[in-house]
């Protein structure tokens, strides 16, 4: 039996997400996405006390 | 529940098992039975990863969180989406380069046989307990509440996900959880909408939100350093980071769900896709907790909501004690909505000092009625030391079962069950893959070369660990006291696992010897903590712990050994 396909695929090829050229621009925007969320959160949890 | 409910419930349960039976019943290769189809997109990843952690159990206990304690439980999620970033740019790219079926596969490749053992035996221990309470926990709520026999509940359940998972593996599993998903994602934002409409007249959501803020119940982040705070923003980061790295980037029920697909790129779009919603999930889902405690702010609730339980108190000796509760938190129930009522008025009257003073009358109230609720618990105990006083995770199905429409309960119960289901499957088929690909072909190595052997091999393997899942749900006794012995067994083993496979991916000078003794005495530390210092470090702080010990001991063994131990094909 053939051992399980190794991916060809490279961690740096594109992403093809339009607005993205690279992985690095995703997880920039993920992690900024989160601190926006976080934000949110605070001011949510202030208006409504 | 009425026929509808049974036709609704019993529709989508057969009808997704049958569906992803009928599509993957052709399933003869191992690469497919293990890893998916290899056409399987991002989306579907995606849902697959979200399916695996949500159980029934986050759609029972969570909204009960929210009712009991507010959203603030929203900050355990905090450092998920750091985490699947690290999984997403250093773990998900060596498992695909390498092609491995397992995480623990990768960990024999760069150590040696016996670290790839010590991972995979951690992790069947763990997860092969966990997976009973997986049946068992959702099964003891429903089958209390509705009535239904629970040995019946656990076997139809747990026979029903053994059939899929076994027929056609992981391709199996990633189709019916898009279908699990889509249930569970229709049934909630189904019972958010028809709450909002239950509230009392001219309420609203923004109405309900500012009750249920000024009732303590919507603070989401919490910024203080006191280390009394169970989840503060702080600790969400550090110990949900810990946390989660080591469930989505060592625990093999959620890298099965991700090492499959098409490319590289679809594994990393389906993480990332649970890093942007995770959080507004988890928040959606307390929130809906929330405005259920703001319902029963104008709709008078039990003071005991699991009803099955206080009523069998009622109707013992003790009765008349049940029944003066009873009226007592009838009474206050009764002055706390009027004092809400007043608040709301000064609010609309915009009158600040009136506000102020109705605001405390109105707290003043809920927190009489918070005490005649324990006084109850106290109750309870007081009339049999073994009675469950947590009532929290009645919450929700209380509210669906008395308040919404036919169709919508069997809609509802439905998606507890389709979670119990979607976990479930990713579970028995990591458990099965795991005990075929680190054990069995580790044994026997010349059956690695037989195909359709394992692939045979695999599906007994999936059908052994389900039937052991409802033997052991099927004898378990306590719910609750269950629960968290599974998170502390899931946090004693889950931090030096994750160690290994820090120390596999950052530190290459550490060789196999070096990191086997250490991870070994990493766990025998903890142990130590767990028997010895139960009551001084908290179970969460076990995570870290073992992470932290299992790296600094590989790097000190590594310097008295004195020698490099890379092997040529490591990550």
């Amino acid at each position: 039996m053939k051992s399980p396909p190794a991916d060809p695929s490279t961690p740096d090829e594109s992403p093809r997400v339009p607005g993205f050229r690279t992985w690095r621009g995703i997880y920039l925007f993920v992690f900024a996405f989160f601190v926006l969320v976080v934000v949110l959160l605070a001011l949510f949890s202030r208006y409504f006390a | 529940m009425n026929a509808l409910d049974w036709i609704v419930l019993l529709g989508t349960m057969i009808g997704i098992a049958a569906y992803g039976v009928w599509r993957t019943r052709d399933v003869h290769s191992l690469n497919t039975y293990l890893k998916g189809n290899q056409s399987t997109g991002w989306w579907t990843i995606g849902l697959s990863v979200m399916a695996t952690q949500a159980s029934a159990i986050t759609f029972l206990s969570i909204p009960g969180q929210g009712f009991e304690s507010g959203i603030g439980f929203v900050q355990n999620y905090f450092g998920l989406p750091l985490a699947l970033i690290v999984v997403c740019a250093v773990f998900l790219p060596i498992y695909r380069r390498l092609g491995v079926y397992t995480a623990y596969e990768f960990l024999c490749r760069r150590f040696d046989g016996k670290t790839r053992l010590l991972s995979a035996g951690l992790f069947l221990v763990q997860r092969g307990l966990a997976a009973g309470v997986t049946i068992y926990a959702p099964a003891i709520i429903i089958a209390t509440v509705l009535g239904w026999r629970l040995d019946l509940t656990i076997i139809f359940t747990g026979l029903l996900v053994i059939v899929y998972t076994v027929t056609g593996g992981s391709a199996a599993v990633s189709l019916t959880q898009k279908w699990q998903m889509a249930v569970i994602f229709g049934g909630m934002v189904t019972a958010f909408i028809v709450l909002l409409t239950k509230m009392p007249a001219g309420l609203g959501f923004g109405g309900a939100a500012h009750v249920a803020g000024a009732m303590g119940k919507l603070e989401a982040v919490d910024f203080s350093l006191n280390t009394d705070r169970r989840y503060t923003l702080w600790t969400g980061l550090l110990g949900g980071f810990f946390l989660s790295l080591s469930y989505f980037g060592t625990d093999q029920s959620q890298v099965q769900r991700y090492i499959g697909g098409a490319a590289l790129r679809e594994g990393r779009l389906g993480l990332m896709f649970n890093a942007l919603l995770k959080i507004p999930m988890q928040f959606s889902i307390l929130l809906l907790g929330a405005l259920v405690f703001v319902f029963y702010q104008f709709e008078k609730p039990p003071v005991f909501f699991n009803q099955t339980e206080w009523r069998h108190h009622e109707q013992g000796a003790n009765a008349a004690t049940f029944h003066a509760l009873d009226e007592k938190f009838n009474a206050a129930f009764a002055e706390k909505q009027t004092k809400i009522r007043a608040w709301l008025e000064t609010r609309e009257a915009h009158d600040a000092v009136a506000e102020t003073a109705a605001r405390a009358a109105m707290l003043e109230s809920q927190t009489r009625a918070g005490a005649i609720r324990a006084e109850a618990k106290a109750a309870l105990v007081a009339d049999d030391p073994r009675a469950k006083t947590k009532d929290s995770d009645y919450v929700f199905i209380t509210f669906i079962i008395d308040n919404l429409p036919h169709g919508v309960i069997g809609l509802l119960v439905a998606v507890m069950f389709a979670a119990a289901l979607g976990s479930k499957a990713s579970e028995l088929n990591a458990l099965g893959t795991t005990t075929t690909i680190d054990l069995w072909r580790h044994f026997r190595p010349l059956a690695a070369h037989d195909e359709a052997r394992n692939v045979r091999a695999a599906k007994w393997f999936t059908a052994m660990w389900g039937l052991v899942a409802i033997a052991f749900a099927l004898y378990a006794s306590l719910a609750e006291n269950l629960i968290e012995a599974i998170n502390i067994l899931g946090s004693i083993f889950y931090g030096v696992v994750l160690g290994i496979f820090l120390v596999a991916f950052f530190l290459r000078r550490i060789g196999g010897t070096a990191v086997f003794w250490a991870a070994v005495t990493a766990q025998v530390l903890i142990f130590v903590l767990f028997f010895f210092y139960k009551d001084r470090v908290a179970y969460l702080w076990y995570n870290l712990i073992g992470c932290v010990a299992c790296v600094l001991f590989s790097v000190v063994l590594q310097l008295l050994l004195g020698q490099k131990a890379e092997k040529p094909h490591a990550a």
